[in-house]
């Protein structure tokens, strides 16, 4: 066995922090919703794969190049964009907690969110007008279930976007808000990010095919 | 159908089935007197208050384990029913068990095994153990926690419901489409199966972000990542294999539910759908799920080896470097549990060859508990009782694992009896051993008091023992061709074998009893099994510097890290516990709000199921406003008075 | 510093105004060029203009992921780059694997692919 230390040497050792601060709360928030993100991110690989595996079965019906218009596509995928940017600049307001001007552009994001689902919406009821919903072929299976599960999540996240309004109306930038707020705003970014993917893969090259 | 009941009827209800009318009168005088007791001792009030809603990492680590404990009971009683079946049905007899029930049978019985029985041991006991190892007060999200804890016991009652009320699935325990498709399955025990795990699942992924954030975060000052004690080396991979694992499940259940529910065509054999694309997605889940079980049961083994051997544990770094190649490489060997589907040699060879990879590490572990345990001096105890155990038997079922692994080999041996005794002594040998080794380890860290040795060695025996008799015969039998999941045998030379395993079910049954008994001894005696200085293993990890149990706030103290195996250093240089200058602590306020979100999933998932429609959307509105009120809340934490620490800590 | 500022300063990496315009710029541009290089069909070979729009994409991503997600190798002391880093490490294997396995499932187990010794 190691000597004993002397007194002295106890002194030095430090086992116990006892000038401890306290800790602000919600120091893991940002890591653990990042990782949470991550498991999202995988959800949606799942959905690529299944389309990519599934996306030429046609099932004798219709082919993205008759169903897919490029035009709504590209101003669906501008609306998503600009939100992005005007969820940006909301945070550059709230970081200075300029209350005011960062809800106008929450709000803002919030409208061009609605307009994005409202949009897919549109195509999504065209589709199943023409005889083309999800039950038709897996090609189309795939397409719903990607795009749509897409869509769920923007929709989740408006409702988020309107209940943080609420919150940072009732009680300013306080800490807990900021950090719902840089929650939302990864949330925000990586439905962008994934949407990059959906357009890309399933319109683009699809109708390339 | 109906808009009010959906699908439900009293048709649902299994009057005509005799076997289900007992359990449920069983199941209810059980369940009434439990409810009598309660009330009697005015206890609801004390449950709602210190348990149900409480965010405290002890407490929901130790429900998870009575949850998995109690689901074991269930679990097992499918596996004697089945041993019993399959005993009998020679020689023209067919048994006492119709196909449609004898199907759900070894259907439930592997969902509760994995999801309900393995999975919330696994997670009570990381749950309970690695804030305590590393120095913190609690997880990084103990409101999420509790939640966690309510969705799993959320989908453990829409399995039992299915007992009484509607039926379970009999697809086998992974639901493969076209079997688990609306055309061939278009009763209700499919929907219970997808909405009952998807449920739990949500609670796991939870919990894994929640363990993953907590390790990576909060350990105390000093306690760098080669510093940590293994069992939480191991918990921080589970947690990443959670992670990464449990989005790919829940997204296949989502499209199975869609092909159901919808229409659609992703598994259907027609219009253009693939039945193999969810076999290939739900094994990129399941061959991690498997992981998932054993890592912790390899960090509870690396604890136990080095604290009764009383030795530091041999080879600290490789045993980290096996557990996390371990982690990377269970992503690329998913296709070995398909291997005959025809994908081919080039395909077969390579998922081959890296599940034969996959065993290296985990032999190197093998090899360092063994020197471990060299020249140490070893205290035979419960804990390491089970650990020797493990080595024999779960090394038997791992070279089994490497010789299904040769996919020649596989071609012959998949699913028959073969490789339901190769599954089974992994997870058993493994899985199970390991978490009645840390039951035992940490049962007095827990309550005060540890278990009752006597007890302890005499369920330990019939587990060991039965667990040869019940599987050793499942073996021969593969190997002599038999497939699995039959209900009756034509050959009447096998029924020796079946014989013999039902034997050995039997012994287990005794091994269980005896763990029952042994719980109930516990505490008759629990004065003189008490646990007074917190550390009754000389134990080398932070968990032992605490009282038994720890106080609420674990610490008076964060402490301050120098080596790993903290405790033991802390012991060796005469560290003195401070009995001043206590501050208060900041700590998280309870909360109902994770047991009514889970309660309102539970109704959802029924509604869903019996597609009661208007009940669903009710509970999907209910549910997103309980959430966002939840949200409103920013009170959410309260001080523990320096006074109240001081008082505390003067106790122990 | 007040709590707030405190909090903040300790908190997660933010963007500037010159960042999300930059952003914003770079992500008009990487998207607008595939759309047109698809729409008008200006290249002839479809396969060149599929591995370009794939390449635009990755490109877009990556800067969705700097200018938009502030990704960098310091934040939490690198782990939500390790995180990222795994994840796509595992979305590549889970997605590469299943097309690869589902290819030759198709190949080998289409009806009239039977070998018949």
């Amino acid at each position: 066995m190691t000597r004993m230390l002397t007194a002295a040497e106890v002194e030095a050792v430090a086992f116990h922090d006892l000038h401890e601060h306290e800790h602000a709360a919600g120091g893991s928030t940002m890591l653990g919703f990042w990782i949470y993100l991550m498991s999202d991110c995988l959800i949606f690989a799942v959905l690529f794969a299944m389309y990519g595996v599934l996306g030429a079965s046609y099932a004798g019906g219709p082919t993205p190049k008759e169903l897919f218009d490029l035009n709504l596509v590209a101003v669906n995928t501008s609306m998503l964009l600009l939100s992005s940017i005007t969820y940006g600049f909301a945070m550059l307001e709230a970081r200075r907690h300029r209350v005011a001007a960062a809800q106008v552009w929450l709000a803002i994001t919030g409208l061009f969110g609605l307009a994005f689902l409202g949009i897919e919406l549109f195509e999504f009821h065209h589709l199943i007008l023409e005889g083309a919903g999800p039950q038709r072929s897996a090609f189309l299976s795939s397409f719903f279930a990607l795009v749509g599960t897409h869509g769920l999540h923007v929709s989740v996240g408006i409702i988020w976007l309107a209940t943080l309004m609420v919150q940072v109306g009732k009680h300013g930038v306080v800490p807990a808000n900021y950090r719902r707020l840089n929650c939302l705003s990864l949330f925000w970014h990586f439905l962008d990010v994934v949407w990059i993917g959906v357009f890309t893969i399933v319109y683009l090259l699809s109708t390339l095919r | 159908m109906s808009t009010v009941f959906g699908k439900l009827s009293f048709d649902a209800l299994p009057f005509h089935e005799p076997i289900l009318v007992a359990t449920f009168v069983a199941v209810a005088i059980g369940g009434l007197a439990v409810f009598a007791a309660v009330t009697r001792y005015r206890l609801w009030g004390y449950l709602w208050r210190e348990w149900f809603t409480s965010i405290d990492h002890k407490k929901i680590g130790i429900m998870y384990t009575v949850l998995g404990l109690v689901m074991l009971l269930r679990g097992f009683a499918d596996a004697i029913m089945m041993r019993l079946q399959q005993a009998m049905a020679f020689n023209g007899s067919e048994g006492y068990l119709p196909a449609h029930h004898y199907d759900q049978v070894f259907t439930a019985h592997g969902v509760i095994m994995i999801f309900f029985v393995a999975m919330p041991l696994v997670t009570g006991l990381m749950n309970y153990v690695v804030p305590l190892q590393i120095g913190a007060r609690d997880v990084a999200f103990p409101f999420l926690n509790n939640f966690s804890l309510w969705m799993t016991v959320s989908g453990a009652l829409l399995v039992m419901t299915s007992l009484f009320v509607g039926e379970f699935a009999r697809t086998g325990w992974l639901a493969y489409p076209p079997l688990s498709e609306l055309q061939f399955s278009p009763d209700v025990g499919v929907d219970y199966y997808i909405w009952s795990l998807q449920i739990a699942g949500v609670g796991t992924l939870l919990s894994g972000v929640n363990l993953l954030a907590t390790i990576i975060k909060m350990r105390a000052p000093g306690m760098t990542l080669m510093k940590m004690p293994v069992f939480t080396w191991t918990a921080l991979c589970t947690n990443v294999l959670i992670v990464a694992s449990f989005p790919v499940l829940t997204a296949v259940l989502a499209l199975l539910s869609l092909d159901r529910y919808v229409g659609t065509n992703f598994f259907t054999n027609e219009l253009g759908g693939n039945p193999m694309m969810y076999v290939n997605l739900i094994w990129i889940w399941g061959h991690p799920e498997v992981y998932i079980l054993i890592l912790p049961a390899f960090g509870i083994f690396s604890e136990v080896a080095s604290t009764f051997s009383g030795k530091r544990l041999f080879g600290y770094s490789s045993m980290v470097y096996a557990t996390v190649v371990i982690t990377i490489l269970s992503y690329l060997v998913w296709l070995h549990h398909f291997f005959t589907m025809g994908s081919g040699a080039s395909v077969n060879s390579f998922f081959g060859i890296t599940t034969m990879i996959i065993s290296i590490p985990t032999g190197a572990k093998i090899f360092n508990w063994l020197f471990t345990m060299y020249r140490g001096r070893i205290r035979f105890e419960l804990p390491m009782m089970w650990t020797v155990a493990f080595m024999l038997t779960f090394v038997i079922g791992g070279m089994t694992g490497v010789l299904l692994a040769v996919p020649p080999a596989d071609f012959v041996l998949h699913n028959s009896l073969f490789l339901v005794a190769h599954f089974h002594n992994v997870i058993i040998g493994g899985v199970l051993f390991g978490l009645f080794a840390g039951i035992n380890y940490w049962f007095p860290k827990a309550f005060g008091f540890r278990l009752d040795p006597f007890w302890g060695k005499v369920s330990f025996w019939f587990w060991v023992v039965g667990f040869w008799f019940a599987f050793a015969p499942l073996y021969v039998l593969g190997l002599m061709g038999v497939t699995r999941r039959l209900r009756y045998f034509d050959d009447p030379s096998l029924q020796i074998w079946f014989v013999i395993a039902a034997f050995g079910a039997v012994l287990i049954a005794l091994g269980i009893g005896a763990f029952l008994v042994q719980v109930y001894v516990t505490i008759r005696r629990r004065k003189a099994l008490a646990d007074p200085t917190g550390d009754p293993w000389e134990g080398r990890t932070l968990e032992w510097s605490t009282s038994s149990p720890p106080p609420e706030y674990n610490f008076a103290f964060t402490p301050i890290i120098h080596d790993s195996d903290a405790w033991w250093d802390m012991k060796q240089r005469g560290y003195r516990r401070p009995t001043s200058g206590f501050k208060p602590i900041l700590m998280p306020r309870n909360t109902g709000a994770g047991f009514i979100l889970a309660a309102l999933s539970t109704v959802l998932g029924f509604a869903l199921i019996w597609h009661i429609w208007w009940l669903a959307a009710s509970s999907v509105v209910a549910l997103l406003v309980v959430a966002i009120h939840h949200t409103f809340n920013y009170e959410r934490e309260f001080r523990i008075s320096a006074e109240h620490v001081r008082t505390v800590e003067a106790a122990r | 510093m007040s709590t707030i500022d405190h909090a903040l300063a300790h908190e997660a990496p933010h963007g500037t105004l010159r960042e999300y315009l930059i952003g914003f710029g770079l992500s008009v541009v990487l998207t607008a060029i595939p759309f047109w290089l698809v729409m008008s069909g200006a290249l002839a070979s479809k396969q060149a203009t599929g591995f370009i729009i794939m390449g635009f994409a990755v490109v877009q991503i990556v800067v969705h992921m700097i200018y938009f997600l502030h990704m960098n190798a310091k934040s939490d002391e690198g782990w939500t780059m390790v995180a990222l880093v795994f994840t796509l490490i595992l979305v590549v294997i889970a997605l590469a694997g299943s097309l690869w396995i589902m290819h030759h499932l198709n190949t080998n187990m289409m009806p009239g692919m039977m070998q018949v010794p």
